[in-house]
C-alpha cells in the first residue's frame, strides 16, 4: 500500500493507543487496572524477543535472563539510590552490557543459531541457581540484601523523576508502564524503518548475501541482541515496580517458555503479534488459574502444540492473510461485471 | 548417594579412601549423564530433532518404575522392562502424531516439543498430583574405610557402559543399525533402495525414547520423583549432547565424562548447585572453543 | 619499466578439504577492466576459486592480491568493501524481500539516500525489473532471480565482478540480454565469468582460462581453446598429460 496510507494508519493506531492509555483507569476497576499493568510490563518483554527473533532471526531461549537482570538491577539500585530514575536507567544499561558480552561471545565465535538458544537458556539457569542461593545477610549489594529464594521485598516503586518522595499511584503506574510499552513499540518501528533495521532483516534473510554486500553480520546481530537485552531489562524494571518485589522466579524456565508461546501464538515477524499473544495467554492463564479442573501447564502445552501444527504463522499474520484474501475477492468499485472481469484477468 | 563428609586428614589411608569415594562420585555423575544423554544423542544425532520433551520422557520412565514397583512389580523389572517399554511406546505415539508433521522445521519442532513437555507435566500433575511415593535404593551399601558408598552407584556405572556398548553394537554390526544410519544420511536414496524412511524415523525415535525411559527408571531410586523433575535434566542433557558433537557414542561418552567430572568436582568443593553452575559454564566455554563439539575435533567420523 | 600492479593475482593458491585438493597451486592474473571466462568440467575447482576470492573459504595455502593488497583469508564483508562483488552459483538473494529492497541494500552502503534512490532506479532499469520492483524475489522465475542477484552486485559498484554461471536457467532471450549487460559492465570494470554454455561464452569471451582438477590447464583466446585437443579430452573425461 502507498506510503502515505501506511503513514496515516500508523498515526491513527498511535492515537488509538494513547487514548486507551489515558482512558483505561476510568473504565476499569483498580484490581483489573493492576492486572493490565502487569500484562503491559510483560508486553515489553514480549516485544524484546519478538524483535530479536522475528526481525533479527535470533532465537534466544533465555530472554528472561535480561528481564531478571533488569528486575534485580532496578531493585538493588532503587534501594541504594533512593530515586527510581537512576534505577530505571541502570535497569536498561546493565542487561544491555551483559547482552553485549554474551552476544560478542556467541556471534564472534561462529556459534550456530541453535547453540545460541542453548547458551542463552543455560545463562538463565545459571542465574536462577546463583541468585536462588543468595539467602543470608552476607549477600548484599550496598544496602540491598539479595534475599536468595525469598526474593527482595519492599522494593521502592517508581517516583516522579527528580522527586523521590512522590511515589506513583496505581493509575500513574499504569501510565508509566502502558506508556513505556507504546514508546518501546514506536521506537522499534522506527528502528525497523531505519537503515540499520533494514540491514538487520537482510542479515536474517540471507547472511551470506548480506556479508557479500559488505555488511558485517556479527556486529549487526550483536546490536540487535543488545537492543533486545535493553528492552527486556526495562520490562524487568516495570515488573519489579508492579509488585514492589522481585525473586529468582523471574529467571524461571517456565517464564522463558511462556514468552516463546506468546510469540508463536501472536505471530512471529510482527511487532503487535507478540504483544497480543502476551496479553491473550496471560489473561487465559489467570482465568485457568482460578479454576481447579485443568492444570495450566496442560492447557498452555496443548495451545502451543495446536498453534504449531495448525496455525504456525500465529494469529496476527493469519488474520492479515485472511483479510488480504478477502480484500482481493471483494468487488472494489463499479459493477459486478467489472469486478469479475478483474478476477478473471488476475492470476 | 555416597557420603562425602569433609575429612579430618588422618593420614594417607584416609586420603586414599577419600580419593576412591570421589572417584566413585565422579563415575556416578558421568554414568548418570551418559544414561540421560544417550537417548537424546540417538534422536538428535541421527535425526537432528531437538526434542525439548526429553526431560519428560525421563520423568515418565521414573513414574512408570515407581508406580509399577509400588504396585508390586519386581523393582528390577519395573526399572529395566516397564520403564523403557512404556516410554518407547509413548515415543512412537509422539512421533506419529506430532513429530512426523514437522520434519525439516527445526524451530517448529522445538516449539511443539516444548508444548508437549508442558502438556505431559500438566497431565501427570493432574493425574498423580505434585508428589508420589518413591522407591528405595536397591542393593544396599558398602564401606571404604571410614566412608560409605552404595552398590547402586556401581550398578549405574555398569548399566551406562552396557548401554554404550549395546548401542554401538547395534549401530555398527546389525542390519537395523546400518539401515538407520543410511536413512539418516540420505533418506531419498534409502527409499530408492526399498527402505521406508518414515518407518525408520518412527523406530529410531521410539528407541531413543525407550533408552531415555530406561534412564528415568534407573534414576528413580536416587532422585526426587516429581512431575517437574525433567526440567533439571533437559538443559544438562542438551548441553552434553551439543558439547559431545555428532558422534553418538564417542561424543556422548567423552562429553559425559568431562562434564560429569567437572560437575562432581565443582559440587565437592562448593555446593551441588554451584557444581551444576560450573558444568554449565564449562559447557559454554567448550562450545565456544569447539563449535562442533568434542567429536567435531576428535573422534571424527566415528560412531 | 615498472610492471603495473594487476587487478588480481593469485600465487600457489591451494584449497584442501580433508584429503581432496579442490584447488592446486593456482597462479592466476587479471588486469584492470579485463574480461576473463573460466571454463572446465564440474568439479574442476572454479567455484572453489571464486569462494576463496570472496572470503567464503579460507585458502589452505597461497596468496591472493587485489591491486597488490593481500586478501586471502579475509572476511567476506571486508573483501566486498574493497570492491569485489560476486553472483554465486546457487543464487544468494533476499527471497523474502522485494526486488527494490534487494537492490537498495546493495546500493545504500556506499551512497547517500538520494544517490541510492537514483542508483536503484538505474539498476532496476538495467536488469529490466522496474515493473516488478515491489514483488518478493522468492516468487520470481529463476532467470529473473539471477538478474536480481546481478543487480545487487552492480549496485555495489565493485571494481571486480565475479559471475558464477550467470546464464543458468535463462531463456535464449534472457541469455542474450545477460551477454549485453556483461559487455556493458566491461567498459568500466573487470569481470570473471564461469559458464558451461559455450554459445554464451562465444558471445562475450576474449581470453579463456580452462580449469581441470583444481589446476589451470591452459589460458588463451576462445578460438584456440575450443580447438585444443586436450580441452576436448578433459570435457570428455579422458585422462590427459599434465
Amino acid at each position: 500500500m502507498p506510503a502515505v496510507v501506511r503513514g496515516a494508519l500508523n498515526l491513527a493506531a498511535l492515537a488509538l493507543a494513547v487514548i486507551v492509555l489515558v482512558a483505561l483507569p476510568d473504565l476499569v476497576e483498580v484490581f483489573d487496572l493492576m492486572q493490565i499493568t502487569l500484562f503491559a510490563a510483560m508486553g515489553v518483554l514480549a516485544l524484546s524477543l519478538g524483535f530479536i527473533w522475528g526481525f533479527g532471526g535470533i532465537l534466544s531461549f533465555g530472554q528472561t535472563a535480561f528481564f531478571g537482570i533488569g528486575g534485580y538491577t532496578y531493585a538493588v539500585a532503587a534501594i541504594n539510590l533512593g530515586d527510581s530514575t537512576g534505577a530505571i536507567a541502570l535497569a536498561i544499561c546493565v542487561p544491555a552490557i551483559v547482552a553485549g558480552m554474551i552476544g560478542y561471545f556467541a556471534f564472534y565465535g561462529r556459534i550456530s543459531d541453535v547453540y545460541l538458544g542453548v547458551i542463552t537458556l543455560t545463562v538463565t539457569l545459571i542465574l536462577f541457581d546463583a541468585v536462588n542461593s543468595t539467602a543470608g545477610d552476607e549477600y548484599r549489594i550496598g544496602k540491598a540484601a539479595l534475599g536468595g529464594f525469598n526474593g527482595m521485598p519492599s522494593v521502592p516503586t517508581f517516583n516522579l523523576p527528580g522527586d523521590p518522595s512522590t511515589v506513583l499511584d496505581p493509575t500513574q503506574g499504569w501510565y508509566a508502564t502502558g506508556g513505556a510499552l507504546i514508546v518501546v513499540y514506536g521506537l522499534l518501528r522506527l528502528i525497523l524503518g531505519s537503515r540499520f533495521g533494514r540491514i538487520a532483516v537482510a542479515v536474517r534473510e540471507n547472511e551470506v548475501r548480506a556479508s557479500l554486500l559488505g555488511y558485517d553480520p556479527r556486529i549487526i546481530r550483536l546490536a540487535v541482541f543488545v537492543i533486545g537485552g535493553a528492552i527486556a531489562g526495562l520490562g524487568g524494571a516495570l515488573y519489579t515496580n508492579w509488585g514492589a518485589f522481585v525473586s529468582p522466579t523471574i529467571f524461571s524456565l517456565s517464564l522463558s517458555a511462556e514468552i516463546i508461546i506468546w510469540i508463536t501464538v501472536g505471530g512471529l515477524g510482527t511487532l503487535i503479534g507478540p504483544v497480543i499473544g502476551c496479553f491473550l495467554i496471560q489473561y487465559l492463564t489467570s482465568q485457568i488459574g482460578s479454576q481447579q479442573t485443568f492444570n495450566s501447564n496442560l492447557i498452555l502445552g496443548a495451545i502451543l502444540i495446536a498453534f504449531v501444527l495448525l496455525l504456525p504463522k500465529g494469529l496476527i499474520p493469519t488474520l492479515r492473510d485472511l483479510v488480504m484474501k478477502a480484500a482481493r475477492a471483494l468487488p472494489r468499485r463499479g459493477t459486478a461485471i467489472e469486478a469479475s472481469e478483474k478476477l478473471v484477468g488476475a492470476k | 548417594m555416597a557420603d562425602t563428609a569433609i575429612p579430618c586428614a588422618e593420614g594417607p589411608i584416609r586420603s586414599m579412601e577419600l580419593a576412591i569415594i570421589i572417584a566413585l562420585d565422579v563415575l556416578n555423575g558421568a554414568a548418570s549423564l551418559v544414561l540421560l544423554c544417550l537417548g537424546l544423542a540417538v534422536i538428535f544425532g541421527m535425526m537432528r530433532i531437538i526434542n525439548l520433551a526429553h526431560g519428560e520422557f525421563v520423568m515418565l520412565g521414573a513414574y512408570a518404575t515407581v508406580i509399577s514397583a509400588n504396585a508390586g512389580v519386581n523393582i528390577w523389572i519395573a526399572m529395566l522392562v516397564v520403564a523403557p517399554v512404556f516410554v518407547g511406546i509413548v515415543g512412537i505415539i509422539v512421533e506419529r502424531c506430532l513429530i512426523r508433521f514437522l520434519y525439516g522445521r527445526l524451530v517448529d519442532t522445538m516449539l511443539a516439543t516444548w508444548g508437549l513437555s508442558l502438556f505431559i507435566i500438566g497431565l501427570v500433575t493432574t493425574v498423580y498430583g505434585n508428589t508420589i511415593k518413591g522407591v528405595p535404593t536397591p542393593l544396599g551399601g558398602f564401606s571404604i574405610g571410614a566412608y560409605r558408598s552404595s552398590y547402586y552407584t556401581l550398578f549405574l556405572v555398569a548399566m551406562a557402559l552396557l548401554l554404550l556398548a549395546l548401542i554401538y553394537a547395534v549401530l555398527r554390526y546389525t542390519r537395523f543399525g546400518l539401515i538407520s544410519r543410511a536413512t539418516m544420511q540420505n533418506p531419498g536414496m534409502a527409499a530408492a533402495l526399498g527402505i521406508s524412511p518414515s518407518r525408520v524415523y518412527m523406530a529410531t525415535f521410539g528407541i531413543g525414547a525407550a533408552i531415555t525411559g530406561l534412564a528415568g527408571g534407573l534414576l528413580a531410586p536416587v532422585s526426587g520423583v516429581v512431575p517437574t523433575m525433567g526440567a533439571a535434566y533437559v538443559a544438562k542433557a542438551f548441553i552434553t549432547v551439543v558439547g559431545g558433537g555428532s558422534a553418538i557414542i564417542a561424543g556422548t561418552a567423552s562429553a559425559s565424562m568431562l562434564f560429569g567430572f567437572i560437575n562432581q568436582i565443582g559440587a565437592y568443593f562448593t555446593t551441588p548447585v554451584f557444581g551444576e553452575v560450573t558444568l554449565f559454564l564449562s559447557a559454554i566455554i567448550l562450545i565456544r572453543l569447539l563449535p562442533q563439539g568434542i567429536s567435531g575435533r576428535f573422534f571424527k567420523r566415528n560412531l | 619499466m615498472a610492471e603495473p600492479v594487476p587487478l588480481l593475482r593469485t600465487k600457489n593458491l591451494t584449497m584442501r578439504f580433508g584429503g581432496v585438493v579442490a584447488s592446486n597451486n593456482v597462479d592466476f592474473t587479471l588486469g584492470e577492466v579485463e574480461l576473463r571466462c573460466l571454463i572446465g568440467p564440474n568439479g574442476a575447482g572454479k567455484s572453489t576459486f571464486f569462494k576463496m576470492l570472496t572470503g567464503q573459504l579460507v585458502p589452505s595455502s597461497g596468496t591472493i592480491a587485489f591491486r597488490g593488497r593481500p586478501i586471502a583469508g579475509a572476511a567476506s564483508h571486508e573483501i566486498a568493501r574493497l570492491g569485489i562483488g560476486i553472483k554465486t552459483q546457487v543464487p544468494n538473494v533476499f527471497n523474502g524481500l522485494p526486488v527494490r529492497e534487494n537492490i537498495w541494500l546493495a546500493a545504500r552502503r556506499r551512497n547517500t539516500p538520494t544517490q541510492t534512490k537514483r542508483l536503484v532506479d538505474e539498476v532496476l532499469h538495467k536488469i529490466r525489473l522496474t515493473e516488478r520492483a515491489n514483488e518478493l524475489v522468492g516468487y520470481l522465475s529463476h532467470g529473473q532471480r539471477q538478474w536480481v542477484e546481478i543487480g545487487t552486485v552492480l549496485a555495489g559498484e565493485p571494481e571486480l565482478i565475479l559471475l558464477d554461471e550467470p546464464a543458468a536457467g535463462m531463456t535464449d532471450e534472457e541469455t542474450v540480454r545477460t551477454a549485453e549487460i556483461i559487455r556493458e559492465i566491461n567498459t568500466t570494470r573487470a569481470l570473471i565469468v564461469v559458464e558451461h554454455d559455450m554459445q554464451f561464452i562465444k558471445m562475450i569471451a576474449k581470453t579463456v582460462t580452462v580449469f581441470h582438477q583444481g589446476q589451470i590447464l591452459m589460458e588463451d583466446t576462445i578460438d584456440v581453446v575450443m580447438r585444443d585437443q586436450r580441452v576436448r579430452d578433459v570435457y570428455l573425461g579422458k585422462r590427459i598429460a599434465a
